[in-house]
């Protein structure tokens, strides 16, 4: 029983990463119904300048953050407007899917070239501490990736109901067209959306360069573990997302913890195949454009 | 004049295929370099492998990121039944290939049916996931796939000189099998199907278009060869590992190659497969650098997708149609 309520806490804990890291999935899915394969690839690019700067200038990492958010920001919104805003409308859908796995292949590449293949961590002095409640063990990092989680998402979600950007996303997502005709400046709103969904990867980044040990492919672990978590949250809502990070986070973890740490990631597609069978359109999405 | 195109339009693209043919079954015996025929082999085997996701990705419009899962299964499968038995003559596991290639596919039927109630973008999801579960599988099922340590086949009998021989011709027997089946699927009733679940599912399966039977169809003959070029490749190299029989950068080559020569056409996969895989193998062999190639790959497949994103003979063809209704 110890053991099991142990591997919810660490469950919950893990996922909170995982609802920081499938946020800006869901958020750039749902602007501009992109399902982005580089949302992996840049985290783990967000993780590797997280320990450069950690390394190189003793930046703690939650504080490169602040950083590194702008400059992936910067690149979210470059690779809408140079790369994905040109395609042709008529298979736009499929176009992007393989362009953002393009700059998935390309981010991978680059640190491959600069940083090679061997594993690292992030370890700040803080990151083996932890403190006992009642017996069960925190983590210090984990709470404060849960609490940073809970930040992030609370501004992405004060910045989408009240701010009038957040407006013109949201009228972006519903109707396009209408957007358009009403003055929302459409591009330039896609291009913003995926910048912010870019630059949640940054405050994803430091965080799992903290919590697991990575290298250049790494993407590769989180692209399946984020698409499922987006599929059962249903595409494009982010109350969603949250919830099924949990749901994945303790499921994975409970596993991992009962069975073997080996068949963790099975929980994953195991939840995937069930949703799919049984409700396509994920918890909380609605049916979309004939997608599903 | 206008006669004399009309024939060569009837009969041109035939002969200039058995001439192109006869030049793939004389190459390995004119080239003395023994790279030069491994190039070629890979060659082959990426224009198989294209023209067989061209049946499921081009003429049907499912995209599928899972297929390098089918390829590792095939690999895993011929690996696992030769590691305990002797090779022989060294020519036994070419002809466990189709029974290989026919189960594999008994597995992508289920799999296929469950991840084609979902369309495009999810279904690439879909499938890109199955290609981390069998990944993991790979990994995890050490009893029969040795995990990490991976399995090894007997190494093939053939003499020094000429080992490259038999494989070659080999992956040449599975693009032509592969080509056979894209033509026969574009000229039958089964082209005609899937042509109209990529234009408009639902308006196909309204009028009366068996769409499930046509899409698994398309789906099972793709995996056939998919599988089979699976189990050439793993006794090429009588040694394999998960991570590079189940390798998301094959399927994502294999989408490259029919998105750079066109989707949807017959001859568009080849085309791509003999511009992109001899370069990637020479950048390999000249380099040894994997990461130049990721970078090689990203930015041809934003070239390929913002410049001509219905790939090169489509565009090509439509320039000279211009050109000619301008003359």
């Amino acid at each position: 029983m110890h053991e099991a309520v142990q591997a919810v806490i660490l469950g919950v804990l893990t996922g909170g990463v995982y609802a920081l890291m499938a946020s800006g999935q869901t958020l750039i899915f749902g602007v501009m119904k992109v399902v982005n394969l580089a949302q992996g690839a840049l985290v783990i690019l967000a993780a590797f300048l997280s320990h450069s700067l950690f390394t190189a200038w003793g930046v703690d990492p939650f504080l490169s953050v602040l950083i590194i958010a702008p400059l992936m920001f910067a690149l979210g919104a470059a690779v809408q407007w140079l790369l994905l805003r040109p395609l042709h409308q008529d298979d736009a859908a499929l176009l992007s899917l393989l362009v953002t796995f393009a700059v998935a292949l390309g981010i991978e590449g680059a640190l491959t070239v600069v940083y090679h293949t061997d594993y690292r961590t992030t370890r700040p002095a803080y990151v083996d501490r932890s403190w006992r409640i009642a017996g069960y063990q925190v983590g210090e990092v984990r709470l404060a990736a849960f609490a940073l989680s809970l930040i992030t998402l609370g501004g992405l979600w004060m910045l989408l109901s009240r701010t009038r950007f957040g407006r013109s996303v949201r009228a972006t997502v519903q109707n396009p067209v209408a957007a358009r005709l009403l003055g929302v400046e459409t591009a330039r709103v896609a291009a913003l959306g995926f910048g912010l969904g870019a630059a949640t990867a940054a405050a994803a980044g430091a965080v799992y360069g903290m919590v697991y040990s990575f290298n250049p492919n790494s993407h590769y672990d989180l692209i399946s573990r984020l698409l499922s978590v987006v599929i059962l949250g249903g595409l494009g809502s982010l109350g969603g997302t949250v919830v099924a990070a949990l749901v994945m986070g303790v499921a994975s973890s409970l596993v991992g913890a009962l069975a073997s740490p080996v068949w963790s990631d099975f929980s994953f597609f195991v939840v995937l195949l069930a949703v799919l069978l049984l409700r396509p359109q994920g918890l909380f999405g609605a049916r979309l454009r004939g997608a599903l | 004049m206008r006669r004399r195109l009309g024939r060569y339009r009837r009969y041109g693209p035939g002969l200039a295929g058995l001439a192109g043919l006869a030049a793939l079954v004389v190459f390995p015996l004119a080239v003395s370099a023994p790279w030069l025929v491994t190039v070629g082999l890979f060659t082959l085997m990426y224009a198989a492998l294209a023209s067989a996701w061209n049946l499921v990705g081009g003429y049907a419009g499912y995209p599928s990121l899972g297929h390098a899962a089918f390829f590792g299964m095939g690999a895993y499968a011929e690996a696992i039944w030769w590691t305990h038995r002797t090779a022989g003559s060294g020519y036994g596991p070419f002809w466990t290939l189709p029974p290989i290639g026919l189960a594999v596919a008994a597995v992508a039927v289920p799999v296929a049916w469950i991840a084609m109630r979902t369309r495009t973008d999810v279904f690439a999801i879909v499938t890109i996931t199955f290609l981390f579960v069998v990944q993991t599988l790979a990994f995890n099922l050490r009893g029969l796939t040795g995990g990490a340590q991976g399995v090894a086949m007997p190494v093939a009998p053939f003499t020094p000189a000429t080992f490259e021989r038999p494989f070659y011709y080999a992956m040449l027997a599975l693009l032509l099998l592969a080509l056979a089946m894209s033509y026969g699927v574009l000229h039958s009733r089964l082209g005609l199907a899937l042509t109209a679940v990529r234009g408009d599912e639902d308006k196909a399966r309204s009028v009366g278009v068996p769409v499930g039977a046509a899409k698994l169809t398309a789906f099972a003959l793709s995996v056939v060869v998919t599988a089979m070029a699976g189990g050439v490749w793993a006794y090429y190299l009588s040694f394999i590992y998960p991570q590079f029989a189940i390798d998301p950068l094959l399927s994502i080559g294999m989408v490259l190659m029919v998105f750079l020569g066109g989707r949807g056409t017959l001859w568009g996969p080849v085309l791509g497969a003999f511009v992109v895989a001899p370069a990637q193998q020479y950048l390999a062999y000249r380099f040894g650098a994997s990461q130049l190639y990721l970078l090689a790959y990203a930015a041809l497949f934003v070239v390929v997708m913002l410049v001509m994103p219905r790939g090169a003979l489509p565009t090509l063809r439509d320039r000279i149609r211009r050109a000619e209704a301008r003359a």
